[in-house]
């Protein structure tokens, strides 16, 4: 980067802005657009992305690698994480609860960036310094610089803000306990009082697998309901190996009769027994 | 190309961010439109920053990142604990003060 005021980047600086900022702008719509929280939450991931990149590409090498360590890789996260606690598969509903507002807000959003362009377009902003004499000694010792001279008070003010979010987040998320806990005699006593005494048998005791979706079998070969866990039984998602038993042991007696020849020699008694009957 | 692109773009990202904001209904997904909106005025402080050609442009694109990230965390709780008291993260769902 020269220190003289310019007014053209390099070439390969324009294919890349108008490369990635078509993959930014895609991202972005994608976001208001995609019906699912996740898909909205990856692609702004993408977006973010493409963001950083554009930091490193205007000389804030600093800021590029944060965005990255940051944005996409904490607040994204985050972000995710939370989907998937409210639920991942909970769409958007589309029943519009003021009429006409997606037209609205989306004629309102169209004006807004009609306005915000030509507001940029009517600034005579032709020309530009560069980042060259600011990142002379080192971009990140140029923020240093700065942040612990001129900005000093903000970034402790910042530090503050910090330990209030993260006190708050934790104040909006604890959950008062209502009642007492139970010790552990009365929680023996419970047990003692209940009709089961002995601990719920896991899944598979007396099945031939021990995958927590098959339900244990009880001694007289039905499947026992205490063994598998109620989300999977509400999700359907149990199997059931109760008749699997029984159809080996069908299938090994009858490959064993195959194989001693039994079932040809019945048969001959058969015909013969059949004969006796028809002689007499 | 001359620098200013960039800011069309941020403002581009700005505006698609603000519709999302008005569109949208599930709360996490107006967070996201939010965020959407912060990094575009980030990408036009960083713009900025290079044009002018000294990096106080960058110094606030730092603290909007760290406020950012403050206000992320205290959003988040807000939404699980609405998500909690009324099993949906749809805006029109937390009506409760409505007559």
């Amino acid at each position: 980067m020269n220190t003289l005021a310019a007014s053209l980047t390099s070439t390969g600086e324009a294919v890349q802005f108008w490369i990635l900022g078509t993959i930014a702008v895609i991202g972005a719509l994608c976001t208001i657009l995609m019906r699912r929280a996740v898909h909205s939450a990856l692609c702004l991931a993408g977006t973010m992305i493409v963001l950083a990149v554009f930091y490193l590409a205007n000389g804030a090498y600093f800021l590029g690698i944060v965005q990255i360590v940051v944005y996409t890789g904490a607040i994204m996260m985050l972000f995710l994480f939370v989907v998937m606690l409210v639920g991942v598969t909970a769409a958007d509903s589309l029943t519009e609860t003021i009429k006409g507002q997606r037209w609205w807000a989306a004629a309102c959003g169209l004006g807004f960036g009609i306005l915000l362009i030509a507001g940029i377009g009517n600034a005579s902003l032709t020309t530009f310094t560069g980042l060259g004499v600011a990142n002379a000694g080192g971009n990140v010792e140029g923020l240093a610089a700065l942040i612990f001279t001129k900005y000093v008070f903000a970034f402790e003010i910042t530090g503050a803000l910090l330990i209030t979010a993260s006190i708050g987040a934790m104040v909006l998320t604890h959950r008062e306990r209502t009642e007492r806990a139970l010790t552990q005699r009365e929680m023996s006593e419970k047990r003692v009082r209940s009709k089961h005494l002995p601990p719920l048998p896991a899944p598979g005791v007396y099945a031939r697998h021990n995958a927590v979706d098959i339900a244990g079998l009880l001694p007289d070969g039905s499947a026992s309901e205490l063994t598998v866990s109620k989300t999977l039984k509400d999700r359907g998602q149990i199997r059931d190996v109760s008749g699997e038993a029984i159809a080996d042991l069908k299938a090994l007696e009858q490959r064993s009769s195959e194989r001693l020849g039994r079932a040809d020699r019945l048969g001959r008694e058969d015909r013969e027994d059949r004969e006796e009957g028809v002689t007499k | 190309m001359n620098p200013v692109n960039y800011l069309y773009l941020a403002a581009l990202l700005f505006t698609i961010g603000a519709a999302g904001v008005l569109i949208r209904r599930n709360a996490i997904v107006v967070f996201m439109c939010v965020e959407l909106m912060l990094n575009a005025c980030n990408l036009a402080f960083v713009a900025f920053s290079r044009m002018h050609g000294n990096l106080d442009g960058q110094i606030i694109a730092f603290f909007t990142m760290v406020v950012a990230a403050a206000e992320v965390v205290v959003g988040l709780a807000i939404i699980v604990s609405v998500f909690r008291s009324r099993h949906s993260a749809s805006v029109d769902d937390a009506s409760l003060m409505k007559l």
